[in-house]
């Protein structure tokens, strides 16, 4: 009697995981990616969405029938915000794991860290950090690639934005990080281009309080508007000096502006600030023919639904990572190599969170300014500016 | 060019008056036991968010959320005392002061647990327009920091100098053993001057949060030029500390307006070297008092 309890329960176990895993998915070996984020250490705000949308993505994926029948099994280190550390968790990852590709890592130092080694491992990365060093030139590093836009589209866009409506002197605050010196030498670089005069230049550190200082500054050097580049509360004190020195011209922020929870925190200050921000977080401003509309929606109230918190920008690089790779498996299968051409030539006019990518030999990131909309706060919401 | 030149100096009032106000903080601890609590930025910290958590959180009324921050950055202070300075059998000065940094180390582990890496913030203490004075601008909130330093250098003076509690505290850090001899609970006073270091740790976050933002880890930064500004004006020493504070606040924000804003630290941090370099103790404490001294 015993023993025939036994076996009806084995049966039953079997039939209830065959039913509920559906049958194809776990049939097959598995397809293993590995994913390098920074979930913990200095740059933990990158990580921690990386990391969701990555358990995310591996969910969904598996529960509507893997990848051609493959389950997608996606391996995440911790890269503690460190070079050494992403190096040998990338190292873990080729040899014990032996994955087909790599996401992240979050940072541009992780990212420049590991591009020799994913070179001679033959194993192709796509970072989930902006540094344009990162991919550039293409030639010398062809199994490299990365999703988040070049800071220097950013810049593009902001000064496309301002040469339309007659800024020609801007004032430029930055916040002496590598972001904000990476967006210093990019703002620099393009105001020729676009016929403007950068009239003042002033930095800040990361935990400083009061920016009235280099604002005055910027005022009283005659500049049309002001440009701050950072990320994490600097910009908000910017922007609250700005508004309390009641300056009489624009502020600008970088890509980096893009979180409902910086509108929160600068209140009314926030008011008419402009912004070149990646469409993931004005998506429900999109009109509905927008080839990135769709996919946008959805990641953002899965994410929402299952987080309780806004993916941002950062979330979506992961999420365009990951999705490329997976779309490349659909196509390739586990081979490397296939993979890598599969990325760098058949990438073409694909809607990312990011922007429609256009990745090309000469190009592994494939986006430019047109990834960006200008983007303006108006009564504690986004609006778009045409 | 006047409007300017007070703009410049507004400003660096505004965060020489956070300077200030965590310099004292280190005095507390240090008059009363000789230890030099490098968890103060963390209480400053503490101060802040836990008054987010009750103001914003919980909603509850002002008044009512300054005491709750109150009791709860002194119930920390007590608890840090109590767990880790008091244990100790053989109290050694270096040694404590190691402990101080393991626990600003827990300390930021507990609240980024508690309150994640976003940096949060309230409104001021009274709504309204900043002031302008000759078209600069001072922002309300910064008179309330300044207000409040002040405030708080006159009730510890009163404390130190006026009350029992006070010189028996004072009395611990000159001489523990001869305290003990006369009847001062010296235990209970190193306790003490945790608590009290801390509650005005948290005094300055309530305060200068509307205007900095405060997040997780935001103590280091504000420990490390509090420490400077206390080592200025000498160390011990509060008018000493407020001055001290007030000049590396001002010279940050001339140097940031006058020369390059890349170099405003570069430059406060030379003249406080200078200064130690002429005078030793700081401003306002002679070389005789600094020989009487363990640390």
């Amino acid at each position: 009697m015993k023993k025939a309890t036994g076996k009806i329960l084995v049966v039953l176990v079997a039939a209830l995981s065959v039913c509920l895993m559906l049958v194809n998915a776990y049939a097959k070996e598995p397809y293993k990616i590995g994913a390098l984020f920074a979930v913990t250490g200095a740059a933990s705000f990158l990580g921690e969405p990386e990391k969701n949308t990555a358990l995310m993505l591996q969910e969904q994926i598996n529960k509507t029938g893997g990848i051609n029948g493959h389950p997608l099994e996606i391996i995440i280190e911790d890269t503690k915000s460190d070079e050494t550390q992403a190096v040998l968790s990338a190292k873990k990852l080729l040899e014990k794991d032996k994955v087909l590709a790599i996401v992240g890592p979050s940072t541009t130092g992780e990212s420049m860290a590991l591009v020799p080694i994913l070179n001679d491992a033959n194993t192709p990365l796509l970072s989930c950090a902006a540094g344009a060093p990162i991919t550039q030139p293409a030639k010398d590093r062809p199994w490299i690639f990365k999703t988040p836009q070049y800071d220097i589209s950013a810049v593009e866009a902001i000064y496309g934005y301002m040469k339309k409506h007659g800024i020609s002197k801007v004032g430029i605050i930055t916040i002496s990080t590598g972001f904000g010196d990476a967006g210093k030498k990019a703002l620099l670089e393009m105001a020729p281009k676009y016929g403007i005069t950068i009239v003042a230049e002033e930095k800040y550190g990361p935990k400083d309080s009061d920016m009235t200082t280099q604002l005055t500054k910027i005022k009283a050097s005659g500049a049309q508007a002001v440009i701050n580049w950072s990320v994490g509360p600097g910009q908000v004190i910017v922007t609250k000096n700005w508004h309390a020195l009641k300056m009489g011209i624009p502020l600008y922020q970088s890509h980096g502006w893009g979180s409902k929870k910086n509108i929160e925190l600068a209140g009314k200050a926030a008011e008419g600030v402009i912004a070149p921000l990646g469409r993931l977080v004005v998506w429900d401003k999109l009109p509905d023919n927008h080839p990135q509309k769709a996919l946008l929606k959805k990641y953002t109230q899965d994410y929402e639904a299952r987080y309780k918190s806004e993916p941002g920008t950062f979330g979506g690089h992961a999420y365009d990572s990951i999705m490329i790779i997976v779309e490349a498996l659909k196509k390739v299968g586990p081979d490397r190599k296939k993979i890598r051409d599969y990325v760098e030539t058949n990438i073409k006019k694909w809607p990312g969170t990011g922007g429609v990518f256009n990745i090309s030999p000469d190009d592994h990131c494939g986006l430019d300014k047109t990834a960006f909309e200008m983007v303006v706060v108006k009564n504690g919401d986004w609006s778009l500016l045409k | 060019m006047l409007t300017v030149f007070l703009q410049f100096l507004f400003s660096g009032l505004t965060v020489g008056a956070v300077y200030a106000l965590v310099g004292i903080g280190f005095n507390i601890t240090y008059n009363s036991t000789s230890i030099i609590n490098l968890a103060q930025g963390e209480f400053v910290v503490i101060g802040g968010l836990m008054m987010w958590f009750f103001s914003e959180s919980l909603k509850l009324p002002f008044f009512v959320s300054v005491v709750f921050t109150i009791f709860a950055a002194g119930l920390i202070g007590l608890l840090m005392e109590r767990l880790t300075i008091k244990p100790l059998k053989n109290p050694d000065l270096l040694l404590m002061i190691m402990i101080t940094i393991a626990v600003s180390i827990i300390l930021r582990g507990v609240l980024m647990f508690y309150f994640g890496k976003d940096p949060y913030v309230y409104p001021s203490f009274t709504e309204g327009e900043p002031l302008s004075i000759y078209g600069a601008i001072i922002q309300q909130q910064a008179l309330w920091v300044i207000g409040i330093t002040a405030l708080c250098i006159i009730l510890l003076f009163l404390f130190f100098k006026k009350t029992i509690i006070g010189k028996a505290m004072l009395a611990c850090a000159v001489n523990p053993t001869a305290a003990k001899l006369v009847g001062i609970n010296v235990s209970r006073m190193v306790m003490l001057s945790f608590v009290l270091s801390a509650i005005v740790g948290a005094i300055g976050g309530m305060a200068i949060t509307p205007i900095s933002l405060m997040e997780y880890d935001k103590g280091p930064m504000l420990a490390v030029k509090g420490f400077c500004a206390a080592i200025m004006g000498g160390l011990g020493s509060n008018r000493g500390a407020v001055l001290g504070g007030f000049i590396i606040g001002i010279l940050e924000s001339m140097t940031a307006g006058y020369i390059h804003s890349g170099m405003k630290d570069a430059v406060a941090l030379m003249i406080l070297l200078l200064i130690l370099f002429y005078k030793p103790a700081g401003i306002f404490v002679s070389k005789t008092m600094l020989q009487l001294r363990k640390f």
